[in-house]
């Protein structure tokens, strides 16, 4: 192809976009087509990717196809294992994408569908494919070495071991949030329920299965998984209508907590092979299936988006969480634009896997903007239903009210206009008793994912599609559940074996048992706490994940600013400087209003106060005013940690420029590759 | 028709090193041994530790 021809075809995408873009920023009034969304972010990623990807690869990291890379030099077979790129690409995908992108942009419509989709585009961009492509190559350089052992070697033994404690911090907020996102589903759901509670025999016969029978045939295996899950789908409807069944497995929130607390401590206690990896399987086929399938609905139904581009709530009294677009909206999408978890994926298992440094920008950049399409796709789906059924279904009741009049009298007062009867309509056509109060996300998701794949795939039955969609984020969501309470466990067994040997033996029982106990019941307490919360829980879990998700990103972004400075190459230093900056406002921000507010619904201590200034005090009240005060000590530890991190590279920086302190990398040597003549 | 054979050999191929089959067929040409329940089961045990270390995104 000559030059002027790509030329003109790169002229077309930019102008495309840039249209795109101008739409969805400036449209007022008339409604505007979910497609838009889509060509913004196609056409956004492209440019992202052929311009300014490129200018990382080449200027910034300088990749060396030249260099052989971790997987070529110590190929074991086992974790070592040189693999082709779009595999790799795929394995980095799976591994990345999680439950955050679904979640996060659905809570933060109630925006609109402006600020979360700028910042899902801009902060991918310049902020998410940026530090998963760093850290990456980072890895690669060192071994495939972790994000914390990168901390301690190239910030100093604070850094590495602040960005430990923050991790396991991080890891017990994620999983209560998760936790509490699928209590919410499900809390009187006997169908959603159902369906859950089944996958728990399926994967154990997967596990048997694969074990006994087929040997290694996993592909196999999550077929069949998913056929019984989806004839479990089909047997949901029978067991809601069933007056005794439907009775057993209609659990109240406090029900369902204990119930997945019992499960969480399970599966960190049996052997990986029964529980653990059949679902993991299964979540994953699910997974990549149901994200396809999305995709292409929103492409083929290509429906209107009802939500306004900016709401009321910008100015910060929105009914699902509190709090000003700034910082709120931003810590809110999290994952879909920006995750710090991505950095330990980027710092695990991929840079092992990696054949030339030439492919680390597909895979890291790359794979982080299919992320974000995913997050885009999210947005669409919550804001194809009508605003007021919107926040019907994500207004706690105790802003909205527990009775459908006096809920939808109070979201009509804000203009958004809902009745009880059309509430009911949706909530039958679904399979459920009620739609509202449904707080957490996952369920408005749910909705959106119904009416999309009944409308494009020319079948109008919503209540399948709904608990599939219901079945495909909880399935999502324990995976991440066992698989966190398992990583989080062997943490705790990793830093209690330097107190006692014995508690650090991985397979020594009665370890197991206490530290399984111990994790469980860290994320167990913040789920409890989000249950009994009259405000839904998610309101100050959610925030709080989002502050720590973001701090951890700027753990990584600190690693990668320290090294790129090392490296001598600090003019181009704002590539992660910028993104570093952002963030630490934004989280920094976040975390003082979240802990100082005077508003009680923003502040944890001002809401504390308000609670402890009541003239009677009913009971729970002071359970509530402790938990307040817990998550501000929690915030504001996390917080601290990561300021000690950020001080002591600024320090560090410091030192580097003024000529105070040597650079030195701890880059592996320079080795040749074999794969060097082999084409792109 | 060549083309889009190969891209649902890599397809397969990705689907294969997600879900773990491909790193069972290196153990096995790597312990020279045949797939069986017994080679399945010592993969797996191989395996244990780092999949259950693996912690999955949120």
């Amino acid at each position: 192809m000559s030059k002027l021809l790509r030329s003109l075809i790169w002229l077309v995408v930019m102008i495309l976009g840039a249209l795109a873009v101008a739409i969805i920023a400036l449209h007022r009034g008339e409604q505007i087509n979910a497609m838009w969304l889509v060509v913004a972010a196609c056409c956004t990623y492209a440019m992202a990717y052929r311009f300014y990807s490129k200018f990382i690869a080449a200027k910034l990291l300088a990749l060396d196809v030249l260099r052989a890379t971790p997987a070529e030099r110590l190929n074991n077979g086992r974790d070592f294992v040189p693999t082709n790129k779009w595999v790799v690409f795929g394995h980095h995908f799976a591994a990345i994408a999680g439950p955050g992108p679904l979640v996060g942009p659905v809570l933060a419509a109630q925006f609109g569908y402006l600020p979360g989709t700028l910042w899902i585009l801009a902060g991918a961009v310049f902020g998410g494919c940026v530090q998963d492509f760093v850290i990456l190559l980072f890895s690669v350089r060192r071994d495939g070495k972790s994000l914390t052992k990168m901390a301690h070697e190239e910030i100093g033994p604070l850094g590495g071991f602040v960005a430990y404690l923050a991790i396991i911090g991080i890891i017990v907020i994620l999983l209560g949030v998760c936790a509490l996102v699928v209590v919410n589903a499900l809390k009187g759901s006997p169908w959603g329920t159902f369906t859950i509670v089944m996958t728990i025999p399926i994967a154990l016969l997967m596990g048997v299965y694969l074990r006994r029978l087929r040997p290694g045939k996993v592909l196999e295996t999550s077929l069949l998984g998913f056929i019984l899950v989806m004839l479990a789908i089909w047997g949901g409807q029978w067991v809601s209508q069933s007056l005794t069944l439907g009775r057993w497995f209609t659990l109240a929130a406090p029900t369902l907590a204990i119930v997945i607390m019992v499960y969480g401590f399970a599966a960190s206690a049996v052997p990986v092979w029964l529980l653990l990896a059949p679902r993991d399987y299964l979540s994953t086929f699910v997974k990549l299936g149901t994200i396809a399938m999305l995709a292409c609905g929103i492409v083929v139904l290509h429906p209107a988006l009802h939500m306004p581009p900016l709401t009321r709530f910008t100015d910060g009294t929105g009914p699902i969480f509190a709090g000003k677009i700034f910082p709120f909206a931003f810590i809110t999408i999290a994952c879909g634009a920006i995750s710090g978890f991505h950095s330990l994926i980027s710092s695990g298992t991929t840079p092992k896997l990696i054949r030339r440094e030439g492919e680390i920008r597909m895979v890291g950049y790359g794979a982080m903007l299919a992320e974000s399409m995913v997050a885009i796709m999210s947005t669409s789906a919550a804001c194809v239903f009508y605003r007021g059924i919107y926040f019907a279904i994500n207004s706690p009741a105790g802003i909205v009210g527990a009775a459908p009049d006096a809920a939808a009298a109070t979201i009509g007062s804000w203009g958004f206009p809902v009745t009880a009867a059309e509430m009911h309509s949706l909530a039958q056509a679904v399979g459920e008793q009620t739609l509202f109060n449904r707080t957490g996300g996952a369920p408005a998701f749910a909705v959106g994912m119904a009416h999309i794949f009944s409308h494009s795939l020319g079948s109008a039955a919503m209540a399948i599609w709904y608990h599939f969609a219901i079945m495909f984020e909880a399935l999502f969501i324990l995976t991440v559940l066992d698989a966190g309470t398992r990583v989080g466990r062997f943490m705790i067994q990793d830093a209690l074996g330097h107190i006692w040997k014995p508690l650090g033996r991985t397979s020594w029982y009665p370890s197991i048992l206490a530290t399984s106990g111990l994790m469980v019941g860290a994320w167990g307490y913040f789920l409890w706490q989000g249950v009994k919360d009259p405000l839904g829980g998610i309101n100050s879990l959610w925030p709080l994940f989002g502050i720590s998700n973001q701090l951890l990103a700027t753990v990584a972004l600190c690693v990668a600013t320290t090294i790129i400075v090392k490296m001598g190459k600090s003019r181009y230093v704002a590539v992660t400087l910028i993104p570093l900056t952002w963030l630490v406002s934004v989280t920094f921000t976040a975390a003082w209003q979240k802990i100082f507010d005077p508003n009680p619904r923003i502040g944890f201590l001002s809401h504390a106060r308000q609670l402890a200034s009541a003239a009677a005090m009913p009971p729970g009240v002071a359970r509530l005013i402790f938990n307040d005060r817990l998550d501000a000590t929690v915030t504001g530890v996390l917080i601290v940690m990561v300021a000690l991190i950020l001080l002591e590279s600024v320090f560090l920086w410091w030192k580097l420029a003024s000529g105070r302190s040597q650079a030195s990398v701890r880059e592996a040597p320079f080795v040749p590759t074999r794969f060097a003549l082999e084409g792109e | 028709m060549s083309r889009l054979r190969r891209v649902l050999g890599i397809l397969v191929d990705a689907l294969r090193e997600i879900f773990d089959e491909s790193a069972y067929a290196r153990f096995l040409n790597r312990q020279q041994v045949q797939s069986s329940r017994l080679s399945y089961a010592a993969f797996l045990r191989e395996q244990e530790t780092a999949k259950a270390r693996r912690l999955k995104c949120c």
